[in-house]
């Protein structure tokens, strides 16, 4: 797995071609969760978009009445950070400067939230285990995939926050 | 503050404040406990946002894991729901509620 590294002003990460292909996918479902496919009932857009007022639906719904376009707009647009920067197929290097680190950071966190409802990761998960477990049952299922690429999103992350506060 | 003389203030009739009405009570900004987000990156979402040192960023950061929610801002309504779509934005569970 490859790692954001700070070299000057620059975060540079080697991506190997099925990390490309993983990254691309994941901006992808993100910005198509976003776009054609919103809908408020879905869990994973229930995470993205929080009830500001759990006990106050119409004050909820007058919230996003306000904040709802920018927010999926920024969204949206931190996940096109992701796919604008990547190489083209094969593998390669991603150089970000520090508005595009940021925006991967923040879109790399919403395809976790996203994977992580799904997944149904909860406090305590041990996604070492659950993947043991996956494995077991069929190592060819797609939770097993799913398990792989969160915990990859997640390292990948964490290397670029790291290297961003360094 | 101080060096300054003392103003000439004219004694002012302050009413019972022992029940602060409802709509005079500030709102806080509460950011919730959840399994997916890093620690790491909750600290730095709550410094770059409120401007909040490493020390008072990382300890809300526990009482949000430990405690399962903390507060993390307070004021007008208004401002409240800004910083809760702010820290949407970033990918936090924020809800705001009077305090």
């Amino acid at each position: 797995m490859s790692m954001f590294r700070r070299r000057g002003d620059r975060y540079v990460a080697t991506l190997a071609v099925d990390e490309v292909r993983v990254l691309r996918k994941v901006a992808s479902e993100v910005v198509g969760l976003l776009t054609d496919g919103f809908d408020h009932s879905d869990p994973v857009v229930g995470r993205l978009f929080p009830e500001v007022y759990p006990d106050d639906s119409a004050g909820t719904a007058e919230f996003r009445r306000y904040t709802e376009g920018d927010l999926k707009t920024g969204k949206i647009d931190q996940a096109g950070a992701i796919l604008a920067a990547l190489p083209d197929s094969a593998g390669g290097e991603v150089r970000l400067d520090a508005e595009a680190a940021e925006a991967w950071l923040r879109a790399l966190n919403d395809a976790r939230l996203a994977m992580g409802v799904r997944l149904e990761v909860k406090d305590g998960t041990d996604l070492g285990a659950e993947l043991d477990e996956a494995v077991a049952a069929d190592p060819s299922s797609s939770r097993v995939f799913q398990l792989s690429v969160y915990a990859y999103l997640g390292y990948l992350q964490e290397s670029l926050l790291n290297a961003m506060i360094d | 503050m101080g060096g300054m003389a003392a103003p000439q203030v004219a004694p002012v009739e302050t009413p019972d404040t022992e029940e602060v009405p409802a709509s005079d009570r500030p709102w806080v900004t509460i950011v919730w406990d959840d399994p997916v987000n890093l620690m790491s990156y909750v600290t730095w979402v709550l410094q770059k946002l409120f401007g909040y040192s490493r020390e008072k960023a990382e300890k809300l950061m526990l009482d949000v894991h430990h405690k399962g929610r903390a507060v993390v801002s307070s004021g007008a309504r208004e401002r409240m729901e800004h910083d809760a779509a702010q820290l949407h934005a970033y990918g936090l569970w924020a809800t705001v509620e009077r305090s």
